[in-house]
């Protein structure tokens, strides 16, 4: 995968993970472009799309998009379902966010690593992804 | 100072924020807060301060300042300020930044750390944004945590590898050593990560492809268990187990077996089982069921599978859900080569989809259609096809209108047929028609000559009522004025002949001539064909003089010039006048693939005839082309149409002629027994230049310099350089492709575009193979037409397989020297 993005339906982009290194303007311009071409996607129409050389494969939960840039050689389907995993452990780490935070004041290393287990969790899961990392939101 | 607020304050704050502008402030007031902060170099809230930073980030706010608190909050010692401390490295620094070494040493401590969380950190960070300088100090690190048996380290430390391999090639054999006994866990997450590895390895190196080989059957075994076992909670997605993991054995089981008949054969049964077996109600069935049909196809299997591969996509064809649609079409298009029968049984259904609403599902279904099409279903798939680019977006209708003359040309049942479906496409669809298209239907039509009467007559129909669609008027009023006379005395066989005046023919040329919707170049079709008339009408010379005559004052350059040369024959030459306009013979058809440029003469020019050199191997000109736009983005540089030389006699003007498009000749001698020029003739264009028997390019300006224009991976490229003296602004660009390393590269393609003011083009090579060891070279022309005198640019593509692989690179060539374009 080279980058995940996810965004509103405003066109508010809401998170993104960069797997490849890109300067912050190519960056915002391919942020601007994708986000107006999957926009402009009718409700009927198929995930897939193809944009510039990678295979664009998106998918909307309510008013959130989550949008995944793979290669030519990957599996679309697959990243469909990668997709679903990441919806459900991005609604756990919104919890977590605020479970988290409250304690970054009291946090002790007896505590990370109770967070770092539910985490290890999660990332098991990124990790099935061409990526590595996932959102290791460590707050 | 009080101390900062904290994250979750921070968010709420800023979410009742009414207005952009509302949340620009909050944002601003707390970076100011942070900064001060960060300068006060306070330990205890820089974590909080970083956090809030992120999220800011987040958002879209700038945040590169705290760059180098990321860095201090690495080195400490507590374990929250070094996992935010990493997470906001790996998102406020890659590479690109300058600090980002710094963080090496602490990568490096951390990767020995005691706790596995904080070693878990370190190779996640590392595997995210490491650079080359960061792997290279760190691969070693990370190898022997490959070695580990605490599986949560290893998982990671796997997909570290994997980064490092990416970025540093050649540390690949390091990590050989510790891949032995990877996939005897147990652990999920290290099978999964290890076959990530295992495949980037055997992806980039057909060594370590060959030494993998002996993984397939555990590979299978693994797989099997996969399907058999039962019901398992913690890896379960829709009652399939762990279905990223058997995607992934899936892909690797791919590149073990392709062009490797035993491995093949060990995976055969393994394949058939998941096949059958998966079910197919959720996506995840099908995705898995996807990967199998992807690696059936691309390794050696027996028939029986490959046909059961493609039976799955012709399901895959019948779902409702339109991605897996797409899927199987995209799927479809790449067997339809090899497998072009058992593909043959779903036609139907993919000529269905033709009618979907998906733009991307159309557009599959319609690259499909044209690969089914063969002699026996022609008609019948016209007819969808027709209907097709009927109804279709505009974005469709030029590829699909290209698609079906190609697909008429190879298959047409009878030349009515086919002229019949060429007046149908051209009204339907008559403005999309690419340019090129024009010549060869003109060709198309002079080579059938019994359907002369017929084609122009159905052809003046079509522009009675309307002739704004410029390619088919071009063409139309070209069949007039080369048989007019066919129409006006009612020929016709196939159709009932229509009764039409020259008065009449000549009221439509006019129009066209006058209207504001025609292009300069339909306008000199236009002209041309009236003059024409001149020899085959009787009646209304006058009329036709009176008219040439008037646009000899024309604004427009190009009909100007005409206009003044048939004065010049009315008044002058009368005498050759009948000889010059004469009906044109049949032109020879070339064997070339894509579009051709066919050299439009009013009889013969100059008959020294190029050597016909074979036409080029490889794809269609016409995707080459396609593919050049692709890769340059469509920004303003103009593909080149590499076409063989045509076997047609023209003379060396002739490929001056090419290059400067369809431009109709006249003055030269009609017939072509003789092949004296006309001397008479002495008016000074360039274009009648290009007639006269002596070569063009005798006068070898001599001197300049050449250029090496590529030089990588062994192969180095040179230009040399001529320019002709006749044409100052044609430039002959003489490439040599030779190779020194010690195999040699085979399938060769060399293509090149230009900036839009430029033309090209690119002769045909003398082979396609560079040999190893400079023993030889390839050799190719290009031609370039510079008339703006601009600094030559150009881009190249290169693609050849050279050691087992499929190469392919770009390159831009600014070194050109001046004395090659000034």
């Amino acid at each position: 995968m080279q980058f995940m993005l996810l965004f509103s339906r405003q066109g508010k982009l809401r998170l993104q993970k960069w797997y490849v290194p890109l300067s912050n303007k190519e960056k915002k311009k391919i942020t601007r472009e994708l986000v107006q071409t999957v926009l402009a996607r009718k409700p009927k129409m198929c995930s897939f799309l193809e944009w510039r050389d990678l295979k664009i494969v998106y998918k909307r939960y309510a008013s959130l998009y989550f949008c995944c840039a793979i290669e030519d050689q990957d599996n679309e389907l697959i990243t469909l379902e990668i997709i679903h995993r990441y919806k459900a452990y991005f609604i756990l780490d919104e919890f977590l966010l605020g479970g988290e935070v409250q304690e970054t004041s009291k946090k002790n290393v007896l505590k990370a690593i109770e967070q770092a287990d539910l985490l290890q969790e999660k990332t098991q899961n990124m990790y099935h992804s061409k990526s590595f990392i996932g959102c290791k939101k460590a707050y | 100072m009080p101390a900062p607020i904290r994250l979750r304050e921070l968010i709420r704050t800023i979410r009742t924020a009414r207005t952009q502008a509302e949340e620009r402030e909050m944002i601003q007031k707390e970076c100011a807060a942070i900064r001060s902060s960060f300068r006060e170099e306070d330990n205890t809230y820089r974590c909080r301060n970083v956090a809030k930073l992120l999220y800011m980030h987040m958002l879209g706010y700038p945040a590169h300042f705290g760059q180098l608190e990321c860095l201090k909050l690495i080195a400490s010692q507590k374990f929250t300020d070094k996992r935010i401390g990493y997470l906001g490295a790996m998102l406020l620094l890659d590479e690109r930044q300058d600090v980002h070494l710094l963080m090496t040493n602490c990568i490096k401590n951390d990767l020995n750390h005691s706790t596995q969380f904080v070693q878990g950190l370190a190779l996640c960070t590392l595997g995210c944004m490491g650079s080359s300088e960061m792997c290279r100090d760190l691969a070693g690190e990370v190898e022997k945590l490959l070695k580990t048996s605490n599986s949560y380290l290893r998982k990671k430390a796997a997909l570290c590898a994997v980064h490092v391999i990416r970025k540093v090639p050649e540390l690949m054999e390091m990590f050989l050593p510790a891949t032995k006994n990877l996939l005897n866990e147990k652990n999920h997450g290290v099978l999964h990560t290890s076959v990530v590895l295992l495949t980037e390895m055997c992806e980039r190196s057909p060594d370590m492809l060959a030494h993998f080989r002996k993984l397939v059957p555990q590979l299978v075994r693994i797989l099997k268990n996969l399907i058999m076992s039962g019901y398992s909670p913690e890896h379960d997605v829709s009652g399939i187990s762990d279905p990223f993991l058997q995607v992934r054995i899936l892909r690797l089981l791919r590149i073990l077996g392709r062009n490797d008949d035993d491995s093949s054969e060990a995976m055969n049964d393994i394949l058939a089982q998941v096949a059958t077996n998966t079910e197919t109600s959720k996506n995840v069935g099908n995705a898995i069921l996807y990967e199998t049909v992807l690696t059936i196809m691309d390794i050696k299997s027996e028939s029986g599978l490959r046909v059961l591969a493609i039976n799955i996509l012709g399901r895959f064809l019948l779902n409702n859900d339109k991605n897996i649609r797409y899927v199987a079409l995209t799927s479809l298009l790449k067997t339809v080569q090899t497998d072009h029968n058992a593909v043959q049984r779903h036609r139907s259904t993919i000529v269905d989809c033709l009618k979907d609403l998906d733009v991307s599902i159309k557009r599959r279904a319609m690259e499909l259609s044209f690969a089914l099409v063969n002699g026996n279903n022609i008609r019948g798939m016209m007819k969808e096809l027709l209907y097709f680019l009927d109804s279709c977006e505009p974005e469709f209708k030029a590829d699909c209108a290209s698609g079906i003359f190609l697909a008429a040309e190879k298959y047409a049942p009878s030349k009515r047929w086919h002229i019949d479906t060429i007046m149908r496409v051209l009204t339907t669809a008559g403005s999309y028609v690419r340019d090129d298209a024009v010549p060869n239907l003109i060709q198309l039509i002079t080579n059938s000559v019994e359907m002369h009467a017929y084609t122009v007559q159905r052809l003046y129909k079509a522009i009675l009522g309307d002739y704004s669609q410029q390619p088919l008027v071009q063409v139309a009023a070209w069949c007039i004025g080369e048989y007019g006379d066919l129409l006006v005395s009612g020929q016709c066989e196939e159709e009932e002949p229509i009764q039409v005046t020259e008065d009449e023919v000549l009221d439509i040329l006019e129009s066209v001539l006058i209207s504001n919707m025609s292009t300069s170049v339909t306008r000199g079709y236009a002209l041309t064909a009236i003059m024409k008339l001149s020899t085959r009408f009787t009646c209304t010379v006058n009329r036709i003089k009176k008219v040439v005559s008037i646009y000899g004052s024309s604004i427009d350059v190009e009909l100007q010039q005409r206009a003044v040369e048939y004065n010049a024959l009315f008044k002058k030459y009368d005498h050759m006048r009948s000889a010059l306009l004469e009906r044109m013979p049949v032109m020879e058809k070339v064997t070339t693939n894509g579009p051709t440029e066919i050299v439009q003469t009013n009889g013969e020019t100059e008959p020294a005839p190029l050597e016909t050199k074979p036409p080029p191997s490889g794809p269609q000109p016409t995707s080459q082309a396609n593919d050049l736009l692709d890769l340059l983005g469509g920004n303003d540089i103009t593909p080149v149409i590499p076409t063989a030389p045509t076997s047609k006699p023209a003379s060396a003007g002739g490929e001056l002629l090419d290059l400067l498009g369809d431009i109709n000749l006249t003055g030269a001698p009609a017939t072509a027994p003789t092949p004296a020029p006309v001397p008479q003739i002495s008016q000074p264009s360039f274009l009648l230049d290009g007639l006269s028997s002596q070569p063009l390019f005798n006068d070898i300006a001599s001197g300049i310099p050449s250029i090496t224009a590529y030089s990588k991976n062994g192969l180095k490229i040179e230009f040399t350089f001529e320019r002709s003296n006749t044409n100052p602004s044609v430039t002959v660009i003489t490439i040599q492709a030779s190779n020194s390393t010690e195999l040699d590269m085979t399938d060769f393609v060399f293509q090149a575009a230009v900036p839009k003011t430029f033309q090209l083009q690119l002769l045909s090579p003398s082979s396609s193979i560079v040999p190893a060891f400079n023993t030889g070279t390839i050799t190719q022309v290009i031609k370039v037409l510079n008339p703006q005198k601009q600094q030559l640019r150009m881009r190249i593509k290169l693609t050849y397989n050279h050691k087992g692989s499929a190469m392919q690179d770009l390159a831009e060539v600014n070194n050109f020297p001046p004395q090659s374009w000034q």
